[in-house]
């Protein structure tokens, strides 16, 4: 048996629905632990006060953001190379919910930053970035509603995912460059964070198991949304197809 | 060396509208292809030229020997006569193009823009074009269209000039060119079953 | 090839708009610039390395959708894509008609420009440079996106939409240069890392460009 079978998209649809009450309940289980524990039961930083719970969305959904695009990208890939449908459509299913993710990182970021920079908005680096890969979805989304036909649109929206990664990436190092920025350098996965070897600058235990939790909840949720979308696209495709063979009949 | 599709299977808009098309051309010989409208004709022909792909079966011989005229002419309208077919002949790597202009009573109007001919006398320089290419294998589109009878006489006389030099023309068209010796290929029974289109097949 | 390219820049000449129009687009964007933030001059000279970086961009971005249009329409484009001369080079021409007609006047106005924002001394050498390396890329990328857009309707906002986002690293550098030119900084660093994309769009683009230009012919 191959992994390749679900490509199939009737063998997709029937899995994705076995699949999916299962991810939703995990997805919603983390997601109520992780962000109660997290609001409720951590201290309060001794600098940063109650705004840095907000660390619980923020930080996730800025990672999914990103996992979202990669996640794209490789259904692109996968798309070219083998041309399965099922793949195209997972990437189209999954661009509006990176969208929708990075809008989240971005207010987020600006509720955070509003008591901590002293703006909602400061041209840093990382918001920057975000701010310039959701444009990418746009393009991306818009690419695919203003192509009629199904394969040409996935062939286009597919090389586009690509040559905007190579982008993305070098609008990273540009950005870089051109503002070394406000923002605190990433501090979930520097090793003293997990080992406990805390020194302020990391984010200590405490604040790391409920932010964990959070984080594989909203890895479930994009997963079973994409799963979800997916399903939508392909059956909105199969009634489609069907339509068009009644027609001719 | 024949220019030959065998068992072709071609598409419109990924729906199958020709199946089973099998041919044979060989240099020197013309193929008429005839059938209603919408059977299927230009999208044989487009098949043939390479710029869109079959769905089933093979064209060999074609490739860089294919000369393809489609319903427009590609013509810049901000070009005189001369400059446009010039143009297509450097492209294709030849150059002189008074031959062409000859072929097809173009010569009075070899410095005049495009955009200033009549819709015949531009459809004879989109055909002029074909001469300058050098290339063996015309597939022509409904070449007529808008061409007067004496117009029609000179594009059967350059048609019959490029068969005699050991050329060969694909055709599709509804008039009959005085070109006796054209074989006639109808491709009405080679309709394809009614069907859903070919990228929707996974999705029923 | 050569024929092409040659009769591009004919085209571009007879018909007028070719090179003058981005141009005057840009000259305008200039003109209207002061009239938005106030004609103090010191302002103007801080800001004019970026406002003209912009200004030659949103030109350039402006007859993009030309590129393939026209061709496209009165049916060139299928007659090219049977010629013996490969899409990625047929692309290439274009993106280098498209700057010859558009990019080059820009780089070659922008120091006169520059004089209406105040623009400092050494910025004037360093506003040439950047611009004369980074239009290229912006021509180079913006054909990708016409090739993008090239069957659709009401293609042109799409486009913008699609090359925009693309463009951010040519300009962060390409601006950085002038900038820095201008306040008399070292530019060494964003100076190589504008040539990297330049030169780097410019060997690689064109195999996407060519690739879906021939999925949107078929």
């Amino acid at each position: 048996m191959s992994i390749w079978e679900y490509a199939n998209p009737v063998k997709f649809i029937r899995t994705a629905d076995v699949l999916l009450p299962w991810v939703t309940l995990a997805a919603v289980i983390c997601l109520v632990t992780g962000l109660i524990w997290g609001f409720f039961f951590t201290p309060e930083d001794y600098r940063q006060g109650s705004t840095v719970k907000i660390i619980y969305l923020h930080v996730p959904a800025a990672m999914m953001a990103i996992n979202a695009w990669m996640m794209m990208l490789i259904a692109s890939l996968i798309w070219i190379v083998r041309r399965h449908h099922v793949s195209a459509l997972a990437a189209r299913a999954a661009a509006p919910i990176g969208a929708v993710m990075t809008v989240i990182g971005l207010v987020t970021g600006a509720i955070w930053g509003q008591p901590m920079w002293g703006t909602w908005w400061a041209w840093d680096p990382r918001l920057t970035v975000f701010l310039i890969l959701f444009l990418f979805y746009l393009g991306y989304m818009a690419l695919w509603e203003a192509i009629e036909d199904d394969d040409t649109a996935a062939d286009l929206t597919s090389i586009l995912c690509l040559v905007g990664s190579v982008f993305a990436v070098l609008s990273r190092y540009a950005v870089q460059f051109w503002n070394q920025g406000l923002h605190q350098g990433s501090s979930v996965l520097r090793a003293g964070a997990v080992t406990g070897a805390d020194t302020g600058e990391k984010v200590s235990n405490v604040y790391f198991m409920p932010l964990m939790i959070s984080g594989i909840g909203f890895v479930l949720l994009f997963v079973a949304l994409v799963l979800l979308r997916t399903q939508t696209e392909i059956r909105a495709r199969r009634s489609r197809a069907l339509l068009a063979r009644e027609r001719m009949a | 060396m024949d220019l030959t599709a065998s068992n072709l299977m071609v598409a419109r808009g990924g729906v199958p509208v020709l199946e089973g098309v099998s041919f044979a051309l060989a240099p020197g010989r013309a193929l008429v292809l005839r059938g209603p409208n919408g059977a299927g004709k230009t999208t044989l022909l487009r098949t043939v030229a390479g710029l869109q792909p079959a769905l089933q079966g093979e064209v060999t011989g074609a490739g860089e020997r294919i000369a393809y005229a489609g319903h427009v002419d590609g013509l810049k309208t901000m070009l005189s006569v001369g400059e446009n077919l010039d143009f297509w002949a450097r492209v294709f790597g030849n150059s002189g193009i008074d031959a062409a202009l000859v072929a097809f009573n173009l010569v009075a109007l070899q410095d005049r823009m495009a955009g200033t001919l009549s819709a015949g006398q531009k459809r004879r320089l989109g055909l002029a074009r074909l001469m300058v290419t050098g290339r063996s294998v015309w597939v022509l589109d409904e070449p007529t269209v808008s061409l007067d009878t004496d117009s029609v006489a000179l594009f059967a006389g350059a048609v019959r000039a490029h068969l005699g030099q050991g050329g060969s023309a694909l055709m599709a068209t509804h008039i009959d060119l005085g070109i006796p010796e054209a074989d006639v290929f109808d491709v009405a029974p080679y309709r394809a079953k009614p069907r859903a289109a070919v990228q929707d097949e996974a999705f029923l | 090839m050569i024929a092409l390219l040659t009769r591009d820049l004919r085209l571009a000449v007879r018909a007028g708009g070719g090179f003058g129009l981005g141009l005057a687009f840009f000259l305008i964007v200039t003109v209207l610039v002061p009239f938005a933030v106030g004609p103090q001059t010191g302002l103007l000279t801080q800001i004019a390395p970026g406002v003209l970086w912009i200004g030659a961009l949103l030109a350039c971005l402006l007859s993009l959708d030309r590129i393939f249009a026209l061709d496209w329409e009165d049916g060139s484009l299928d007659l090219l894509a049977t010629a013996p001369l490969p899409m990625e080079g047929i692309v290439s021409v274009k993106a280098l008609a498209h700057w010859i007609t558009t990019g080059l006047p820009l780089v070659l106005a922008a120091p006169l420009l520059g004089v209406l924002l105040n623009l400092a001394g050494p910025g004037y050498l360093w506003l040439f440079v950047s611009l004369a390396l980074g239009t290229p890329a912006l021509s180079v990328i913006g054909t990708f996106g016409a090739a993008l857009t090239v069957g659709l309707k009401r293609g042109g906002l799409l486009m913008s939409l699609l090359v925009l986002p693309l463009y951010v690293p040519t300009l962060i550098f390409g601006a950085e240069v002038a900038r820095r030119g201008a306040e008399g900084l070292a530019v060494q660093t964003p100076l190589l890392m504008l040539a990297g994309i330049s030169f780097g769009v410019t060997a690689l683009l064109p195999f996407a460009s060519a690739a879906v230009l021939r999925i949107n012919l078929r």
